[in-house]
């Protein structure tokens, strides 16, 4: 379903979800001619992270993980400095310092990213701590993957965030099915026996509701109650945004074994490849989006590829800008130990 | 001057630090560990009830708290208590505290301060005697101070809680009880400046914490038998005070560094490399830790003086080169 | 002898000691699968998945569990999949594994292997770079080996398995797919033996893990000029063979210890305050330490060039070291 929002603000979702997936796969091209180190990609998960972040406000923080470029570019972080870090360049969001896995932009409510698989949920909960100390009504978001469960770190921090009532929202990504290594029994994770997840918050005391993250409408309605629970003094939510690991990220390199996505998938049945059917068909949120969108009347087909070629000419010059950003000066690598 | 005892000073700084920046907040409620001196605690809980936090036993799950706490605009003390268990909250000490500012690029900062009670308390036996700050120094992007007397905790909780910088301090149970003179106006001890705790001219000794009160009392014995010792006191390890530790050597020639860490990889061996890298010149004998043995701390305790830097192997280490 | 590359040698000593020992598993994240570099390729297929066992991302406890499981009787190779994570499983590994065998008076043995990797290659940034040797070797009770060739990380990974004390096994990244001769028959090397790695009269370097190529290279420009230097591989920090590099260092006079870990509280202070307390009258130079500068790994692959030290860098502190007079000023 689509969120109930006006048809400008529906239009800016979907710009935004395509810069999330046009950076990755213009930054998997890259990585196809230049060397850019190992990197997880967001793709198959922007229907959860556009709307639900979407939501927050100036001042909110969000705490990301390893698979970070989404949520900082659902948020207006700008294409183009991101790519730039990714590729080292002194132009990038953090000076080259960060890199890929930890990029960060504390105007745009990122202040740090951590590559360690549940490093966010202590932080994410402190800032939901802090936030609460300065009675600023501010909320925290943490974007944690189901993997990050496995980890005692979300057991102490849930606890806390419940027993303070926090203002907080973790925001589980769970993108387990069909995902490299997987395991369980049953969905919903690669390795957790707890079935269902939101059962790990549930028994803390707090709204733990599992929902469908390639439904925009969804993921927006639930994110918005939970927003507005924490900024109302009541406390932490838990939601589960249940999707299915984007095909390409199931390698240890993503590729883009669907190919670039084809807009016109989403009303020509034509168009359907023969490979990987049921992603275009079902699981990919944004051609969920597109279909939506059309069908309600908020958008033509004729307008979502004119919103698409600016976006991809938008990271056109994203990746060029990154290319022709000069590193820093090596010596610069001994700045900012210390503040 | 007021004479206090140093966990008077220790709360007395707590206590300015909550009364002058609206920032700070404690987390723990520990501090004095389980000494008789925790009842000084009480007070100050109870007129910052709002800003004291009791959290669950969750080390990894507060102290991360507390970083992000920093991050989101506070300016939290937090006590892990008893530096063994430091180790549940590592990753989020040493992977994320320290790291922020630098992965961030410069944009986020972490003020905050990891209080821990370090070092041999007596019977603490192996999980419970730990001296972690030699670990932490080996991480790039914590300060670390290590205060000896009641003036000195006063002045460096009053810099650490205004650093933008996350700070280990290191303490240590054992100087609860000792008294010291404590100006009564407010003052900071500016980090990386080490004091000349007694001044000397045959043999310096380098220490911090409560191995500057050992290296004291072993001073006065050595100065029975006509060895005048120099005591250092680092105060602070991150950042270093490397040329006060070289003007004293450069004068005594000689160099014995005291300290709880275990021998390999600890606190000393740092001081004696970088002295023999850059003092060589300067050294008329051989450089000389005395140190915890390296092996886990034992429980009885015949055994845990054995281990442990007395002030005996101090007075025999500093006759040993003394020449 | 045939070459194997040192990722191959350590998949093969894991297998050998596998055949030879069935109280061995191993325990960690992906390792059905290879783990994320393929050291453990194929083993599951070979002894199945009760003895080659996937973990979910739980490093504490995981390390919990295979001490746990070493005390009765099995003898657990845990795989963290880089070194950084061993953060989360610190507790276990220094309040627990490193002291069992101490605090029960020597009643319990913890015969556990712990194998990680580390060090800077690949632009892996912060938490993903560091070379954590220092903290484990100042924890009593670990033993820590640090292999810098294919034949090496063979036969010390046989004795770390065999021994009845934890292990922590460093491989190095950049290492895993430089080639080297192994013997048709990998023998277990008795730890705490260093290996002379090129004999020299000048000055000696103490090199460890991938600091070894690094100093053969150094040597080799080196003698260009014509200084002779001795280059020695600790091969184990902990236990640590100070009397091969005594040894050296009374006939060369002079020492540089070279690690990719930051200089501050590094093992190079270790070695430098032992030596200099035990052979202070022989150093006719400082003691000089090469290692990473003081701030954690960046990103950006210009940035990451200046921390992992490189032959350029032991080159000039064995230059430093030679310019010293000690009765004439430092160089």
């Amino acid at each position: 379903m689509l969120p109930e929002l006006g048809e400008d603000q529906l239009r800016e979702l979907f710009q935004t979800m395509l810069v999330m997936r046009r950076f990755e796969e213009a930054l998997i091209t890259l990585a196809g001619e230049f060397d850019v180190g190992h990197f997880h990609v967001y793709i198959g998960q922007e229907a959860t992270g556009a709307p639900a972040l979407g939501l927050l406000e100036d001042g909110d923080f969000g705490f990301t993980t390893h698979r970070n470029h989404g949520h900082l570019l659902a948020r207006g972080v700008d294409p183009a400095r991101m790519m730039a870090e990714i590729l080292g360049r002194e132009t990038g969001t953090n000076q080259g310092k960060g890199g890929t896995l930890h990029l960060s932009s504390l105007e745009h409510g990122f202040p740090v990213t951590s590559a360690a698989t549940g490093g966010c949920i202590p932080l994410a909960t402190g800032a939901a701590f802090g936030f609460s100390k300065l009675g600023n009504r501010r909320v925290s978001v943490c974007l944690m993957g189901d993997g990050s469960l496995e980890e005692g770190a979300w057991h102490e921090s849930v606890n806390i965030a419940a027993l303070e009532k926090l203002p907080i929202i973790y925001l589980c990504e769970n993108n387990s099915l069909e995902a490299l290594g997987q395991r369980a029994n049953e969905y919903p994770s690669s390795s957790m026996a707890a079935s269902p997840l939101t059962g790990l918050a549930a028994v803390f005391g707090m709204p733990a509701v599992a929902i469908d993250g390639f439904d925009a409408g969804e993921v927006h309605d639930t994110m918005n109650i939970a927003i507005a629970r924490a900024r109302a003094g009541d406390g932490p939510t838990f939601i589960e945004a249940r999707t299915v690991r984007w095909p390409g990220s199931r390698p240890l390199w993503p590729q883009l074994l669907t190919g670039e996505l084809d807009l016109t998938i989403a009303w020509d049945e034509t168009a359907l490849p023969d490979e990987h059917v049921e992603w275009h068909r079902s699981q990919d949120g944004i051609l969920r989006f597109t279909r939506e969108l059309i069908e309600a009347g908020n958008l033509t087909p004729e307008q979502a590829l004119e919103i698409d070629a600016g976006v991809k000419a938008q990271m056109k010059e994203a990746v060029q800008f990154a290319l022709d950003s000069p590193y820093p000066p090596p010596e610069a690598a001994l700045d900012h130990v210390y503040a | 001057m007021p004479k206090r005892l140093y966990a008077e000073a220790l709360v007395g700084a707590l206590r300015r630090a909550l009364e002058t920046d609206d920032r700070v907040h404690l987390m723990g409620q520990y501090f004095l560990g389980l000494t008789e001196h925790r009842e000084l605690m009480v007070e100050l809980r109870e007129d910052y009830v709002e800003r004291v936090y009791y959290p669950p036993i969750a080390e990894v799950g507060y102290v991360g708290a507390a970083i992000g706490a920093a991050m989101a605009g506070l300016r939290p003390i937090v006590d892990i208590a008893t530096a063994s268990f430091i180790f549940q909250a590592f990753p989020q000490v040493v992977n994320e505290a320290a790291n922020v500012h630098y992965m961030s690029g410069g944009q986020t900062s972490v003020p905050m301060v990891f209080h821990f009670n370090q070092g041999i308390r007596g019977g603490g036996a192996a999980q419970h005697s730990h001296s972690p700050q030699a670990m932490l120094w080996n991480t790039p992007g914590l300060e670390i101070m290590a205060p000896s007397t009641p003036a000195d905790v006063k002045g460096l909780v009053a810099t650490a809680v205004q650093s933008n910088n996350p700070t280990a301090w290191v303490d240590h149970v054992r100087l609860f009880d000792t008294i010291g003179e404590v100006p009564d106006p407010d003052y900071a001890i500016p980090f990386g400046v080490a004091d000349i705790k007694r001044s000397g001219t045959d043999v310096t000794i380098v220490a911090s914490s409560f191995m500057v009160v050992r290296s004291l009392a072993a001073a006065e014995t050595l100065a029975k038998q006509g060895i005048d010792v120099e005591v250092v006191d680092l105060r602070t390890l991150t950042p270093l005070d490397e040329d006060a530790v070289f003007t004293s050597v450069a004068k005594t020639g000689r160099l014995v560094v005291v300290d709880e860490c275990h021998r390999r990889c600890g606190v000393a061996a740092e001081i004696a490399a970088l002295v023999a890298e850059n003092a060589l010149g300067d050294l008329t004998a051989p450089i000389k830790r005395v140190t915890a043995l390296d092996v886990p701390i034992p429980f009885s305790p015949p055994l845990e003086e054995f281990v442990e830097p007395t002030e005996a192997k101090i007075v025999e280490a500093v006759s040993e080169i003394a020449g | 002898m045939p070459e194997l590359r040192y990722i191959d040698a350590i998949r093969r000593a894991l297998q050998e000691e596998m055949e030879n020992d069935e109280s061995i598993v191993i325990l960690g994240e992906d390792v059905t699968l290879g783990g994320p570099f393929g050291a453990t390729t194929g083993l599951a297929d070979k002894f199945g998945v009760t003895r080659v066992r996937n973990t979910p991302i739980s490093e504490g406890a995981v390390m919990g569990m295979a001490v746990g499981a070493s005390l009765v009787g099995l003898r657990p190779i845990v795989e963290i999949m880089f070194v950084d994570f061993i953060t989360l499983a610190m507790d276990q590994l220094v309040n627990h594994a490193a002291k069992l065998h101490y605090m029960s008076g020597g009643q319990l043995r913890v015969p556990l292997t712990v194998r990680v990797q580390g060090g800077i290659s690949g632009g892996y940034g912060a938490h993903h770079s560091q070379s954590l040797e220092a903290w484990f070797l100042h924890v009593p009770g670990l033993k820590v080996v640090a292999p810098a060739t294919a034949s090496d990380a063979a036969g010390l990974l046989k004795s770390a398995i065999r021994d009845d004390n934890p292990v922590l096994f460093l491989e190095h990244r950049a290492l895993y797919w430089t080639g080297g001769e192994v013997g048709e028959v990998i023998e277990p090397i008795i730890f705490g033996r260093a290996a002379i790695r090129r004999a020299g009269t000048d000055a000696t370097v103490v090199a460890v893990s991938r600091m070894v190529p690094a100093a053969l290279e150094a040597a080799e420009r080196l003698e260009e000029s014509g200084t002779s230097i001795e280059v020695i591989d600790p091969r184990t920090l902990a236990p640590l063979d100070l009397d091969t590099i005594l040894e050296s260092v009374r006939r060369t006079g002079r020492l540089v210890v070279a690690h990719e870990a930051v200089t501050v509280g590094g093992i190079g202070g270790e070695i430098a305050a032992q030596v200099q307390e035990v052979a202070f009258a022989d150093l006719t130079g400082p003691v000089l330490r090469v290692g990473a500068p003081f701030a954690p790994v960046a990103s950006s692959p210009v940035l990451e060039k200046l921390f992992a030290p490189g032959v350029d860098a032991i080159v000039d502190a064995v230059q430093r070291s030679l310019a010293f007079s000690r009765d004439g000023a430092p160089a």
